[in-house]
């Protein structure tokens, strides 16, 4: 088991916002979160990630066997764990090149490893930037600034590929992108899934799992996972709405 | 040894002081000089030292600075090994080096040159009684008496000081540095004097540095005048490393005619009480002036940038931006006015100030000021003050960046924005490294811009061979 979430409840300035999630997630399984607005699925993400402005007050999250809860945010990222941002944030000043090595290094330092020699990272850097389709220039820019849309998604999936995460949380990778980007973006996905990593993602719309195809399906509605299933329950889902869900569990 | 040491600085002090030494201090004078001399004496000995009933020192107290015994020389004193103070330089900069030392022009041979090209540098001192027309024309006329009065206080009692000539037409080949060192064993009180003049169509990038070399207390009450002629281009880089003992009370008045153009940047990364007056006059019309400041405060330390433009021609555009990160009981102010007067239409001003309070206890007073007349003008300013971006924090985090290194890449990139604008890449990247340093606590005073001695692989011997400039 590589992530197990038990009874778990959150809140933010005393606002519960989870209540009560159950998931458990394997190596090599694509997870799919689906669900209304407003129901948790970003303060999920936002937990299992270690955003302070969440409280947890019930509940647990183990993560390779370890209490993920007790971990710091740098540290669960250190242990494998990426979350794609719904919204990327613009930090000026700061070139991709300069924060992914930082991250890499800091990554490699956590693991017992030396620094990665410039030439290797360069070499990760180009072939990462091919993946998602990144013309050269972009790596030079500030991380995000004066990104469209489409790029910011793109650099948060070459962030995930020069990471090379464990478990990865994409948080609504699919907002705001035009076809071809969400192709890009889930094709970059769909390259990195491999036996050893697991991914969730999270998502309002149907539309991406056309091209990341999950192994399991959870209706998020209330604070509280409803219905799992295969991937037929996105079909349904994107068929009847989400008025079905609602009148069952309201 | 013309001296007067350990005592307070007060009013009586020095006006005693001045009429006491009178004859010394003015002994280089052109007549002119000397007239204008005594009536910056008699507006100072009316004003006095500024307070914080002054609108403008309202948030900048000089009390506890003043109050400290300093020695005043009226003559250079028998210092260290000129050599070994200038010993070392920014690596691969290939510059021109004049220094001061306490406040007087250091020479190896001769303390005033003038260059094949007609370029003239050296001593102030020496150019009074080379140059009496340059002087008479330019001396006093840009920093005027009766409107500070330390200002004042400096064009009284100020006898040396850098002086630099660029003819018509010229441009000059390499950057000139220009270091202040203080070093002296007991505590120093020093005025110097800077003229700084562009002819028409000239060009000059200046770094000027003023850096300590112990940690014994020190007041420099510093003015530069500069003038820069119809379409001249002045590249103007003012870097300050004192101890935290020291006040420094530097003020710079520009004077721009029609189309010249000026960029100025303050970099401040440490002292104890620093206080910045920098003036920009349009005189003629479509000048240029960009006004950058940079200050990284911690501990108790203050800093104080007031930036005053005058647009006093129509078609002028000035732009300011000044950002500072203060951390522990650090305090800053900004005071940046600008002034767009009735005929100056076609004015474009701008002003911004930006700051990050690592603690609590540090503090920042931000005044933007835009006081318009005209009727056809783009001026616009902002200020902010708040913490580092916790969204921009969390973000490099959740990458695997511990919390220092996190905010260490923030704090650079806010800074970066300012330093990335220096236009010449040796200076730049050894500002990047200082300001590295900076922010990790790691940069010694004895590591100052110029004189970075840490790098012995690239000694610099004051032995220029100023003739090749």
């Amino acid at each position: 088991m590589l992530l197990s979430i038990k009874n778990l409840h959150a809140s933010i300035k005393g606002k519960e916002i989870l209540k009560g999630i159950n998931l458990e997630v394997n190596k090599g399984e694509v997870h799919a979160i689906m669900g209304p607005n407003g129901t948790g699925k970003s303060t999920l993400a936002s937990v299992i990630a270690g955003r302070e402005v969440f409280d947890v007050t019930e509940g647990e999250i183990t993560y390779k066997g370890k209490n993920l809860l007790k971990l710091p945010v740098e540290d669960r990222a250190r242990e494998g764990i990426f979350m794609g941002f719904q919204y990327p944030v613009e930090i000026p000043g700061v070139s991709i090149t300069n924060f992914m090595r930082t991250a890499v290094n800091e990554i490699r330092k956590y693991r017992g490893l030396d620094p990665i020699a410039a030439i290797e990272f360069l070499k990760l850097m180009e072939e990462n930037k091919r993946l998602v389709e990144i013309q050269s220039n972009l790596t030079n820019r500030s991380v995000n600034e004066g990104f469209s849309g489409g790029e910011k998604k793109k650099n948060e999936i070459f962030q995930m590929a020069m990471l090379e995460p464990t478990l990865a949380i994409l948080d609504e990778t699919d907002s705001g992108l035009d076809i071809d980007a969400l192709r890009i973006v889930a094709n970059g996905v769909n390259k990195l899934r491999t036996k050893e990593n697991a991914f969730v993602v999270i998502t309002h719309y149907q539309r991406l799992l056309d091209y990341i195809v999950p192994d399991y399906v959870h209706v998020l509605f209330q604070g509280k996972i409803v219905k799992s299933g295969k991937k037929e329950l996105a079909l349904e889902l994107e068929e009847k709405g989400y008025d079905w869900i609602k009148k069952e569990f309201e | 040894m013309i001296s007067d040491v350990k005592e307070i600085i007060t009013k009586e002090r020095m006006t005693g002081l001045f009429e006491k030494n009178r004859e010394v201090i003015v002994k280089n004078d052109p007549t002119m000089v000397t007239r204008l001399r005594d009536t910056a004496f008699e507006s100072f000995a009316g004003l006095g030292f500024p307070t914080t009933k002054l609108e403008a020192w309202k948030n900048t107290d000089l009390k506890e600075w003043l109050g400290k015994p300093y020695d005043y020389y009226f003559e250079p004193l028998p210092g260290m090994d000129v050599q070994e103070v200038f010993r070392c330089n920014i690596p691969h900069l290939d510059t021109a080096i004049i220094g001061q030392l306490n406040g007087w022009y250091v020479s190896k041979d001769v303390p005033l040159i003038k260059l094949g090209n007609g370029m003239i540098l050296g001593s102030l001192a020496e150019a009074f009684k080379a140059y009496p027309e340059l002087i008479e024309k330019h001396f006093g006329r840009y920093a005027i008496t009766g409107k500070n009065s330390l200002t004042d206080l400096n064009t009284a009692f100020a006898q040396d000081g850098i002086f630099i000539y660029v003819p018509d037409g010229v441009h000059s080949p390499k950057p000139i540095q220009l270091i202040n060192v203080i070093h002296h064993d007991e505590n120093l009180f020093l005025q110097s004097r800077n003229l700084i003049l562009l002819g028409k169509n000239a060009r000059l990038s200046l770094v000027h540095c003023d850096d300590s070399y112990n940690h014994q207390a020190s007041f420099s009450n510093i003015v530069t005048e500069v003038h820069l002629d119809e379409g001249a281009f002045l590249d103007h880089y003012k870097l300050q490393n004192l101890n935290n003992n020291s006040t420094l009370i530097s003020n710079t008045d520009f004077q721009l005619e029609k189309g010249a153009e000026l960029a100025s940047t303050f970099i401040t990364l440490n002292g104890g009480m620093l206080r910045n007056n920098t003036n920009v006059l349009f005189n003629g019309p479509d000048g240029t002036a960009n006004i950058h400041g940079l200050y990284l405060m911690d501990r108790k330390q203050h800093i104080d940038n007031h930036v005053f433009v005058d647009h006093l021609a129509p078609g002028c555009i000035s732009k300011e931006m000044f950002k500072g990160i203060l951390d522990e009981n650090a305090s800053g102010v900004f005071n940046g006015h600008v002034l767009v007067r009735k005929d100056a239409q076609k004015t474009n001003a701008y002003q911004s100030n930006r700051n990050i309070l690592l603690t609590d206890t540090a503090k920042v007073n931000s005044k933007p000021f835009l006081e318009i007349y005209a009727d056809d003008v783009k001026c616009s300013h902002g200020s902010t003050t708040g913490q580092l971006d916790t969204e921009a924090m969390f973000y490099l985090m959740q990458r695997g960046i511990g919390p220092e290194s996190a905010r260490m890449l923030l704090m650079f990139a806010f800074a970066n924005e300012i330093v990335g604008k220096i236009a010449i890449p040796e200076l730049r990247h050894r500002i990047e490294d200082m300001i590295k340093k900076r922010l990790q606590g790691e940069l010694q005073i004895c590591e100052q811009c110029v004189l970075h001695c840490s790098t012995p692989e690239h000694p610099m011997e004051f032995d220029i061979d100023i003739s090749k400039i």
